[in-house]
């Protein structure tokens, strides 16, 4: 079966406008604090990564109906749910029915500000040498994954220049799918708009994403 | 949060209300939480780490060029002299507007957004409008924020599709010769810091 990837809206037509909102506007609805807090302390339990945690939202099947902070809880109840840690059961019932599980850390009050402080670095001891250096022609993989993975359907199979090398970082599709870091070069990689779009570009627009070393190969011209 | 001065009167309370309640309960019964935090990570959010950190970034980086440099070299540890570390900003490239160059931030995969500099992103961030256009239709995004820029002017979006995160830095407003670095910080709005606006330009 292939992987329900819900949020890769690069490019995709008929979303309509944006809507601005003020500097200050932070919440629209009561649950949303607590939502983000929850979240984020459950986060830090270590029960699952970061990458783990996207993988449970982008493919919720009410995605695209979802408000974002249902969108986290709905993946905070579902990464829980299989982990044993918490049963829908025991949300409906508002109290705990089944004994807790270990879990590696608790994220306590007086911790807060040195987690937040401290975040989660993601740069790793580089495995080997990097492949590609600055200014190189890459072309970048085509073709849909069946697991969590970062690199947008607008820039598959599409020829780009690196301009940055950023250090190996932890590999978000290994993490995601529970297979370790497996940190990887990463090289921010920039298009040209008529790359990506053809002749509907807006002249002169460049597009980069950030991409890892399994992402991109040598383009050496040759078509894909 | 209104509800928080009902605590007994269910009848307040939405379905989403209930189940964040439930959650903290059943959570905290188990262990893995402490409810104090829940707290004190949302009063963060709203009261210390918000786009004003970024808005003394940028304030700096106009009035110091010693420190413009560093941010363009280092961006993580120039930004960290300030003090604005951690969270969703462990690994920051500033990015610099000039007269023929606008700089446009997106996650098109999700929400990245640089929270140490900026605070949580707001909704339109996080909206399909904004994801599925930013990469395609940059002007028309910046038309909807009432943003119009020069037909010459080209822009250059970075799409955060890992774990580097990006922060705009505006062009200096004229007329701001000498400012102090706390009133060019004012004129340093979160959207200037996305791309999707411009610093706003001394009052007359």
């Amino acid at each position: 079966m292939s992987y329900p990837f819900h949020a890769d809206l690069g490019g995709q037509p008929g979303h309509g406008p944006v809507t601005p909102e003020p500097e200050g506007e932070l919440w629209h609805e009561a649950f949303e604090p607590k939502a983000m807090a929850l979240t984020l302390a459950m986060g830090a339990t270590g029960a699952w990564t970061i990458d783990q945690g996207r993988a449970a939202r982008e493919t919720l099947p009410g995605y695209a109906q979802l408000s974002y902070y249902r969108i986290w809880l709905a993946g905070l109840q579902r990464l829980m749910a299989e982990r044993d840690l918490v049963g829908d059961d025991e949300v409906a019932a508002g109290r705990m029915l089944h004994a807790p599980r270990p879990l590696p850390r608790k994220l306590l009050a007086a911790a807060v500000p040195a987690a937040l402080a401290r975040g989660a670095p993601t740069e790793r001891p580089a495995p080997g040498p990097a492949r590609f250096t600055v200014g190189d022609a890459v072309r970048t993989r085509s073709g849909h994954v069946d697991h969590h993975s970062r690199l947008p359907g607008y820039a598959q199979g599409k020829p780009g220049v690196v301009m940055h090398v950023h250090g190996a970082h932890v590999f978000a599709d290994t993490s995601a799918q529970g297979l370790g870091e497996q940190p990887q070069w990463l090289y921010t990689v920039v298009f040209s708009g008529e790359s990506l779009w053809g002749a509907e570009a807006q002249p002169g627009l460049q597009v980069s994403v950030d991409a890892w070393e399994s992402y991109l190969q040598a383009d050496d011209g040759a078509p894909p | 949060m209104n509800h928080d001065h009902h605590p007994d009167d269910h009848s307040h309370l939405g379905e989403m209300d209930l189940r964040v309640r439930a959650l903290e309960t059943v959570l905290t019964q188990k262990g893995y939480i402490d409810p104090a935090a829940l707290d004190v990570l949302v009063d963060t959010y709203q009261t210390q780490i918000g786009p004003r950190n970024g808005a003394r970034v940028v304030a700096r980086a106009w009035a110091d060029p010693a420190f413009a440099a560093w941010l363009e070299g280092d961006a993580t540890a120039a930004i960290a002299s300030l003090g604005y570390t951690g969270r969703q900003g462990e690994h920051m490239v500033a990015v610099f507007n000039a007269p023929d160059t606008h700089h446009l931030v997106v996650c098109t995969l999700c929400s990245c957004y640089p929270w140490t500099v900026l605070g949580l992103p707001p909704t339109w961030y996080k909206s399909a409008p904004y994801r599925s256009r930013a990469v395609k239709d940059p002007r028309g995004v910046l038309a909807d924020f009432g943003v119009a820029l020069p037909p010459a002017t080209q822009f250059r979006v970075w799409d955060s599709t890992a774990e580097v995160r990006y922060l705009v830095i505006p062009q200096r407003p004229a007329d701001t010769d000498g400012w102090s670095e706390a009133r060019l910080a004012d004129l340093v709005t979160r959207d200037s810091m996305i791309g999707t606006g411009l610093a706003k330009e001394p009052a007359a």
